[in-house]
């Protein structure tokens, strides 16, 4: 299979325009210091171990592939086969990030870390690591959010978490981000910020995509032993991007391998409910970097719409944004209805109940397969399992427990 | 010579240090906005700092984020800002005005087209939180091909390289973050402030405005005794936030005159 050059980000934490480092100088002295950190774990060989140590006794790695036959059968072309990260301790991707940065924290003496939360995920998932190495952890979270996720706030004060509700601008993720890095700017002396996506200011894009790689690592190795060869696309769901970067990253130099992330198309993108930043997005600034954004014509970021509270963001990591520009990624918009019908499929066909992002990109494989010669194989990242979201599943079903 | 370095000169002639009050535009609504300029004028202020609502204020505290809630639900936006900065000049040709905001609302509209509005109308500097001075270049290039002057921030985090980059592009004055936090935050240590200025004056010869946590007279006064200009800010906007829209003008001229007196205590 033959391979393309691919290095980013820059010196600078830049994806050809997008990425940098968009943030008050108060916060260039924190930053500076956990680059350093970064590097300094990079280059020691007893910083990798442990993390691969952790994700295989804390977490459960490697996970597994699937090979989805009866829905594969059923929809009449290409096989289909998932990468279970449903099957990760806490139940997503989200925990590999998690670790990473909690030994980080770790390295550098900080006794508190933070994060920001949209559906719960990501604050479970770093309530989980605190609880694990002993940090005292505060998770931020939109109350419009903590009202709609009561089952995870609960999750994350049974490991010990305090979970702040944000009560400004559109209470949800993007709200509780920002708060997130007041707090840190105010607390830089003790505190981690343990950031859930590929997005913020440099170096978290890279950051969190390096500590999400190894599902595309492991994924390169399982293929061909389970099929004899790479998949002829990947397909992942996109809201920030981490669980899409970490299976994309590792086959960006293969060519020959099609990338495809699915973002959330809410009640359609020409309905402008929705949470597409690729697909309708400009280019801005957000969060310390520079990447697509759903805005209005004078520059203010409009709330978004998803049934997948994961994906409800109005930015998107911005090596995303680099992929989509240079045409090594494609990205594709799948609505609310499409992807529950690609949820109660995959239970009923499969046994496997999948997270409602995750599902997204299911829906997109549904649409290809059937395009496709039946020895195509397409990749999904099955990035969570769906627990959490039976309520909003039982909602939208006309269903009241 | 621009506004901002008259206004410094003419302050330092008179042995005297700047008042800086910041004001969010459009807030409570963008009827008041004049009249709150010329009030602060009134009271004693040398630059007014206009901010210019953003959704999403990363690096402002709990009142200064209010205040741009209050002015984005009454509609206020950048081109409107810049047509009340172009109303202001009518009647007042001496006062700088430094536009203080973040960077999304600037790139929505197009940093040229920017900068050649802004002068137009009489902004006299413009400081983009978001811009630290390694995503500035463009930023800097426009508003001093247009006249205007680049504000920047320096944080009691910041090293002496990163003091030195910010002295190349910065012009009009710099801005000093008295605390490590966001805008309205408590806890400021005056002592540990002026330590910092050597640091800063030993790379710039431009005037050191220090900011953030500036309450009342009494610390005005402090600051003012090292420092080059006082800029105050949240305490202004609770002022507007306690009063009616009859009552804010004469609040708010009321408390900044207070302060004018604080920094006016300290002769060069």
């Amino acid at each position: 299979m033959s391979t393309i050059p691919y290095d980013f980000p820059d010196a600078h934490g830049h994806f050809g325009p997008y990425g940098g480092v968009f943030v008050a100088e108060t916060l260039f002295g924190a930053l500076d210091e956990l680059k350093a950190a970064y590097a300094a774990a990079q280059a020691d060989p007893a910083f990798r171990a442990e993390y691969e140590y952790e994700l295989k006794h804390f977490v459960g790695r490697p996970s597994p592939i699937y090979h989805a036959k009866r829905w594969s059968e059923l929809l009449g072309g290409a096989q289909i086969y998932l990468k279970r990260e449903d099957l990760n301790h806490t139940g997503a991707h989200k925990v590999n990030n998690c670790i990473g940065q909690a030994l980080l924290a770790k390295r550098m003496g900080k006794p508190r870390v933070i994060a920001e939360t949209g559906a719960g995920q990501h604050g479970v998932a770093t309530a989980t690591v605190a609880a694990r190495y002993g940090f005292e952890c505060v998770v931020y979270m939109g109350s419009e959010d903590v009202r709609r996720q009561a089952a995870n706030v609960y999750r994350m004060k049974l490991l010990g978490a305090k979970v702040v509700p944000v009560e400004s601008g559109s209470k949800t993720l993007k709200d509780a981000l920002n708060e997130a890095m007041r707090d840190w700017v105010t607390n830089i002396h003790n505190t981690f910020y343990i950031i859930g996506t590929v997005a913020g200011p440099h170096p978290y894009p890279m950051l969190v995509r390096d500590f999400q790689k190894i599902i595309g690592e492991e994924c390169l190795e399982q293929m061909p032993e389970m099929t004899g060869r790479q998949p002829d696309a990947v397909i992942a769901a996109v809201g920030g991007g981490s669980n899409a970067m970490g299976i994309f990253y590792p086959y960006i130099n293969q060519e020959n391998v099609r990338l495809i992330g699915v973002e959330a198309a809410g009640d359609g993108v020409d309905t402008g409910r929705h949470a597409a930043s690729l697909t309708a997005g400009v280019p801005g600034v957000l969060h310390g970097n520079r990447t697509y954004l759903l805005q209005d014509e004078d520059g203010q970021i409009i709330e978004t719409h998803s049934v997948s509270a994961g994906l409800d963001y109005p930015g998107v990591g911005p090596e995303h944004a680099w992929l989509k520009d240079i045409g090594r990624a494609e990205y594709q918009p799948i609505r609310d209805d499409e992807a529950l019908k690609a949820f109660h499929d995959l239970c009923r066909l499969e046994g496997i109940i999948p997270a409602l992002e995750s599902s997204h990109a299911l829906a997109y494989a549904a649409k290809l397969a059937p395009t496709l010669p039946k020895d195509k194989i397409l990749l999904v990242n099955l990035s969570g399992r769906g627990d959490k979201d039976m309520h909003t599943v039982a909602e939208k079903s006309g269903i009241q427990f | 010579m621009s506004r901002i370095q008259q206004t410094f000169a003419r302050l330092d002639g008179q042995g005297r240090k700047a008042l800086i009050p910041f004001i969010t535009a459009g807030d409570p609504d963008a009827a008041l906005t004049l009249p709150l300029m010329h009030a602060l004028v009134e009271a004693g202020a040398d630059v007014i700092e206009l901010g210019v609502p953003f959704s999403d204020p990363m690096a402002d505290g709990p009142t200064i984020q209010r205040a741009s809630e209050r002015a984005l639900a009454k509609g206020m936006t950048l081109r409107k800002v810049l047509q009340l900065v172009g109303e202001f000049r009518k009647t007042d040709a001496t006062t700088p005005v430094v536009l203080m905001g973040y960077a999304n609302p600037i790139e929505a509209m197009g940093l040229e087209k920017f900068a050649q509005a802004a002068s137009t109308v009489g902004v006299d500097g413009v400081l983009v939180v978001d811009y630290p001075p390694e995503e500035a270049a463009k930023f800097g290039a426009a508003m001093q091909a247009c006249g205007m002057d680049p504000i920047f921030l320096i944080a009691p985090t910041s090293t002496v390289e990163r003091i030195a980059q910010v002295a190349k592009i910065a012009s009009g004055y710099v801005y000093y973050v008295s605390l490590a936090g966001v805008t309205g935050s408590g806890a400021l240590n005056v002592d540990a402030v002026a330590e910092r200025l050597p640091a800063i004056r030993a790379q710039t010869g431009l005037p050191v405005g220090v900011g953030f946590g500036i309450r009342d007279a009494a610390t005005a006064a402090r600051i003012a005794a090292f420092a080059d200009a006082v800029v105050v800010g949240s305490r202004i906007i609770e002022e507007i936030e306690k009063s009616t829209v009859e009552t804010a003008c004469a609040n708010v001229r009321t408390l900044v005159a207070e302060i004018r007196r604080g920094v006016d205590e300290v002769k060069k």
